[in-house]
């Protein structure tokens, strides 16, 4: 098996140099992204550092609507980590062979959306300094408790699920840089003294299998309980039994539409196109596709019982999303996130890869907007809310800190799944091998 | 009177923990929804607290020997609105910060068709089965043995849940620095919270700090119209400021309803339905 896995490594030094090309020093291209990312993430860090001296009437909320953009925030992004968890986990559980260059990213994207969404939960807080509360004086009968545990102990699963397929490419860093560096002892730390022995090897892929069991059924708790923070209210809009399922459904929508983005931006970034090939985005798009259809089915389907019988306070709700006051953002997020990028992954025309990139553009957008649109208007009614300056800056700080921590992180792990990939080349297509070189030669030369 | 000030807020910290295991008992049904990280947190926070509430449970039954409840004769309600100054003033609350607050509704129906408009104060209802006590992460907003729902601000987090679960949107916020008051207490006490805290919620307290010396809420004693009674279940009797009278027949004689009663919140404010028609 190590012989085999040895020869491997030699027919295929060039997945190796791509999955490495992100390591060490940045070029000047990363500079040029970086630092007007470092300066949103921090306006959007010293805006918080304004509301916490100042308080939270800094943002646009009162008392009608007190919760706004930060909430949304924090659906969007626990939903965009809980996408690209499960995305990776069910390519892993299928044993889909073309999974293996963009488990990485999405399982890398998993982590970071989640640990800024989580983020939101202490932004949001009137006095963010008694957090500790939550533990300490902790009542399980409420649904944030039920968050809490449930998000930190998927914090702790996703990245077990990042760090377990990481072990083996560790080890390759870990010989590759030089022996007495900081950064060798990082890696040599972190690779758990990995040899490749069989005996490793088998442990490995059962605990990655275990984990990707693990994270599925966690992930769907996570959204669950997220829904059920507002589903457990009587307030017209969230009081909805299929809230849990309906809030799952966005966040694998959302998830899949931002792993499409992610891998599109790194691809470019670091010429991985040898790598992740238009199949991957087809296939991508494909599963985007079908979680649209199915949300667009949940939306229908609520919208259609309660509007229905339309008892007076459903009445109220509806005129101001269908009509009147939230009426553009409803049908921006009907249209434009859900109609148009089903559209273009269902014809064959534009089943290209910037149109599925464009499609996943709008759906992330989309489901943002919607998210708002779920958090607002049933708390609105005859009032009104504006974000503020603050606000504002906060979530684009957000937003930006998710592409900048991805790219730090890729400074010091690669970019692919090496061991992975070198198996799935050998074990899939192992007539192939040869071919993909030259192959990969040519790419270059395009580039 | 410091004394006496040091007495209430802990009898009131006596009130919040026997709450607080009550809700862990109700609570236990939800434990299969918690992950299993939520096992090992229960037992270090629960335990404690239901070990003290069951040592100071003396002082609960001494609060718990009246039981508040307060009833609106919207008849006599004419929109004067001095109720809500009133409360305002002696709560040192901002001006839209209402723990008071008389809405305008509009009638029309079949049997009214040119319709009219009656005039309706909203306090918090002070459920018995209150969601906002439910849905509290950290137990600050809690039920007390004489019936009213406080909020701890000194525990409380600012998340607004309790805000989201209220089905009657009588809680307001704490956005901004509070009014400079007095700080009669020593700290803001569950009972009376003054002055405010920012970041926090807050609520009507029912003026338990009133009526546990035997005075009235602000409200009762504001009106002009005599239009809220406070009373006790306990001894059956309730009173407008004027006359005191019995509460069952106050209740039973005028068809007295809760408002939203279908959703089960067994809410202690009673309606006299009506539309300033018994001015007096």
């Amino acid at each position: 098996m190590v012989a085999e896995m040895r020869q491997a490594h030699v027919a295929q030094p060039a997945v190796r140099e791509a999955a490495l090309r992100s390591l060490g020093g940045g070029g000047l291209t990363f500079w040029l992204i970086a630092t007007p990312l470092s300066l949103l993430v921090a306006l959007g860090v010293a805006a918080f550092a304004y509301q916490l001296k100042e308080g939270l009437g800094v943002t646009g909320l009162n008392d009608q609507v007190f919760w706004g953009i930060y909430t949304a925030n924090f659906v969007t992004f626990i939903g965009i980590s809980y996408g690209g968890a499960v995305i990776s986990a069910v390519l892993r559980l299928s044993g889909a062979s073309w999974r293996a260059p963009i488990t990485r990213l999405a399982e890398a994207m998993a982590v970071v959306s989640l640990a800024v969404g989580g983020l939101f939960v202490i932004i949001h807080l009137g006095q963010p300094l008694r957090v500790w509360n939550m533990v300490v004086h902790a009542q399980i009968s409420s649904p944030l408790f039920w968050d809490m545990v449930a998000i930190s102990t998927y914090l702790v699963g996703t990245i077990v699920f990042l760090y377990l397929p990481l072990i083996p490419d560790i080890a390759v860093c870990r010989d590759r840089v030089d022996q007495s560096g900081l950064r060798h002892r990082l890696y040599a730390f972190l690779a758990l003294g990995w040899r490749g022995t069989s005996e490793q090897r088998r442990i490995l892929t059962w605990g990655v299998t275990l984990m990707a069991v693990i994270i599925i059924p966690l992930a769907v708790a996570v959204h669950s309980v997220l829904a059920w923070a507002f589903a457990v209210t009587s307030r017209t809009g969230w009081h909805s039994t299929i809230f849990g399922p309906y809030f799952v459904v966005a966040a694998l929508f959302s998830g899949v539409a931002t792993v499409i983005l992610v891998i599109a931006a790194f691809r470019k970034a670091y010429h991985l196109e040898a790598y992740i090939e238009t199949k991957h985005f087809q296939y991508l798009g494909y599963m985007m596709m079908g979680l649209g259809v199915l949300y667009l089915y949940f939306t229908f389907s609520e919208f259609l019982t309660e509007g229905y019988v339309l008892d007076q306070e459903v009445q109220g709700l509806y005129e101001s999303l269908l009509v009147t006051t939230y009426a553009p953002m409803f049908w921006a997020f009907v249209i434009g996130g859900m109609a148009i990028p089903i559209g273009l992954v269902a014809l064959p025309r534009t089943r290209t890869i910037n149109w599925i990139v464009f499609a996943a553009a709008l759906a992330a957008i989309g489901m943002w907007l919607k998210r708002f649109l779920i958090v607002v208007p049933p708390l609105a009614g005859d009032s009104s809310y504006t974000p503020s300056w603050v606000e504002i800056a906060v979530t684009v700080g957000a937003l930006a800190a998710i592409p900048l921590f991805l790219m730090i992180f890729v400074r010091i792990f690669p970019v692919l799944s090496i061991w992975e990939m070198e198996e799935e080349s050998m074990v899939e297509e192992p007539e192939k091998r040869a071919e993909s070189v030259p192959e990969f030669a040519v790419a270059q030369e395009v580039v | 009177m410091p004394d006496e000030a040091e007495t209430e807020s802990r009898t009131a910290a006596v009130a919040r923990r026997a709450v607080s295991r009550r809700r862990f008992l109700q609570g236990l049904g939800v434990a299969g929804v918690a992950a299993g990280a939520g096992g090992a947190l229960i037992p270090l926070t629960a335990l404690p607290q239901r070990e003290r509430a069951l040592a100071e449970n003396a002082e609960d039954e001494k609060i718990a020997a009246h039981q508040w409840v307060m009833v609106i004769d919207m008849r006599r309600c004419t929109n004067e609105r001095d109720c809500m100054s009133s409360c305002r003033k002696n709560h040192y609350l901002h001006e839209g910060q209402e723990w008071i607050k008389t809405y305008t509704i509009e009638t029309h129906n079949i049997e009214d068709p040119h319709g009219h408009s009656h005039y309706m104060p909203t306090l918090c209802m002070h459920c018995q089965q209150a969601p906002c006590v439910k849905v509290c992460p950290v137990g600050a907003t809690f039920k007390s043995p004489d019936g009213a729902t406080l909020v701890d601000q000194d525990r409380c987090i600012g998340c607004r849940m309790c805000m989201a679960a209220c089905p009657y949107d009588v809680r307001t916020f704490n956005w901004d620095d509070p009014l400079p008051a007095p700080n009669v207490l020593g700290k803001p006490a569950p009972e009376y919270p003054v002055p405010q805290r920012k970041g926090t919620v807050n609520v009507c307290d029912m003026c338990t700090h009133n009526t546990r010396n035997g005075e009235l809420p602000h409200c009762v004693d504001a009106c002009p119209n005599q239009a809220i009674f406070v009373g006790d279940l306990a001894t059956d009797l309730a009173t407008d400021g004027k006359e005191t009278v019995r509460l069952s027949e106050l209740l039973q004689d005028n068809d007295a309803f809760r408002y939203k009663e279908e959703l089960n919140t067994q809410p202690r404010v009673f309606y006299i339905a009506g539309h300033g028609q018994d001015e007096s």
